[in-house]
């Protein structure tokens, strides 16, 4: 039998309130706050503040799970630990609409409550290099793509990872060039940029990331759309017009070109 | 006994309740259980027992730290709803306080907070996810709520009635 009034501290409340404490001292500590008032207000407030975090969100464990958090769909590319097929990524891809008037930025400037995610800030960054140098028309590049192997070297140094310029000629991209830009968190970023045959551009930009690996995405706006993903501690992000089939046509391109881990398994 | 895969599945709303009250963003939430649970699918081989539903809040909460830590490192986006949204009335205006106050905690003890109350953790269980002694837990359940009662009581009228 513990005694009805050996000290209760502050530490014994807590675990009072959280349902820490054996059945007998629970007893005991419920009549001490009788005639406690001032410490009996105190576990009332705790309790307060837990039902009202539970009031605003408990609700959010009875909604219907969607379907990109779907066991079976993110099995297959994450089950099997031998790289991820785009195809799988593809069918994974959390679709997130950009709220409109485009202009106005990309949604994580202001628009939003909660700051954004870093790889979304990385997505960000893409978005504004794009729109910033794809309607340049004479100088939408440093490098032009006809130097594409001076461009692999420079770019591979200063990012500190092997850069692979892919080939999107097969899709009808012609390679118009790259540069650097300024990176997250201080490092560097790639840029290049594609034109196809009507004059329609695409950009990927590569840069370090924090997490070693994400999901594959897709944002679209009015006008523009971007699929990002992050492989191998490396975001990348390639952004277009917002044509959803083309673009993945692009962003499948380039992944599997990327892809180093891929590519030697496969 | 449930399979692997049948415990994390069974796991998945409630990842998603406390990745919410983590990040308050539905979509930075989902985005953050989508990357979970990509994580833990992908290493059911370092996974020796006990538990999934902590292996799984582990993993979680240590996404959501790796994504904080990498937003100090770049310029403040202001949310701009802050003062624009209309003050509220009924439950909304009550939820609006308690994000609110969330907000203002220190990470590791809002991550304490919510796995014990909202989560329903034990404090050995969240020791285990926060890898710290159950006192460290303790000592951040009652900062955080101690820093909750004074912003509801302080706080809030001043920022209330910025418009």
């Amino acid at each position: 039998m513990i005694d009805r009034d050996s000290p209760v501290t502050e530490e014994e409340l807590h675990a009072y309130v959280d349902g820490e404490l054996p059945a007998d001292r629970r007893d005991a500590i419920a009549a001490w706050l009788i005639g406690h008032p001032e410490q009996a207000f105190q576990v009332a407030a705790w309790r307060a503040q837990a039902e009202a975090i539970r009031a605003r969100y408990g609700a959010v464990a009875n909604e219907p799970v969607p379907g990109r958090l779907k066991l079976d769909r993110l099995t297959q590319q994450g089950g099997a630990s031998s790289g991820r097929s785009w195809k799988t990524l593809a069918a994974a891809a959390a679709v997130i609409a950009f709220l409109a008037g485009g202009s106005a930025g990309w949604m994580a400037r202001g628009a939003t409550v909660a700051a954004p995610t870093s790889f979304e800030a990385i997505t960000a960054d893409a978005l504004d290099a794009y729109r910033l140098y794809v309607v340049e028309v004479r100088h939408p590049v440093e490098v032009p793509g006809n130097e594409r192997v001076h461009m692999t070297q420079w770019l591979t140094k200063r990012l500190g990872y092997e850069q692979r310029i892919p080939d999107l000629q097969p899709i009808g991209l012609k390679l118009v060039g790259g540069r650097l830009l300024p990176g997250p968190t201080g490092a560097a970023a790639a840029f290049y940029m594609y034109e196809g045959a009507s004059g329609e551009r695409f950009t990927i930009y590569s840069a370090p990331a924090t997490s070693p690996e994400t999901a594959l995405r897709y944002k679209a706006g009015d006008r523009l759309a971007a699929f990002y993903w992050v492989d191998d501690k490396h975001a990348y992000v390639v952004s277009g017009p917002a044509d959803r089939d083309q673009l993945e046509k692009v962003a499948k391109s380039v992944y599997e070109q990327v892809d180093k881990s891929g590519a030697r398994k496969s | 006994m449930a399979t692997f895969g049948q415990q994390v599945e069974a796991t998945i709303p409630a990842l998603r309740r406390y990745a919410r009250a983590l990040t308050r963003n539905s979509d930075v939430a989902d985005d953050l259980v989508q990357d979970t649970l990509v994580r833990a699918l992908r290493s059911e081989h370092l996974f020796h027992g006990g538990e999934v539903r902590s292996w799984l809040y582990t993993i979680l909460t240590n996404l959501n730290r790796n994504r904080l830590r990498s937003l100090a490192r770049r310029p403040t986006l202001s949310p701009l709803e802050e003062n624009d949204a209309p003050d509220l009335a009924g439950p909304e205006a009550g939820w609006r306080d308690i994000e609110r106050a969330l907000a203002t905690l220190v990470e590791d003890q809002r991550n304490a907070l919510l796995l014990v109350v909202l989560e329903g953790l034990t404090y050995r269980e969240v020791a285990e996810v926060q890898g710290v002694p159950i006192g460290t837990v303790m000592s951040r359940l009652a900062r955080a709520r101690a820093q909750i009662k004074n912003f509801l009581e302080g706080g809030r009228p001043a920022l209330r009635r910025v418009k």
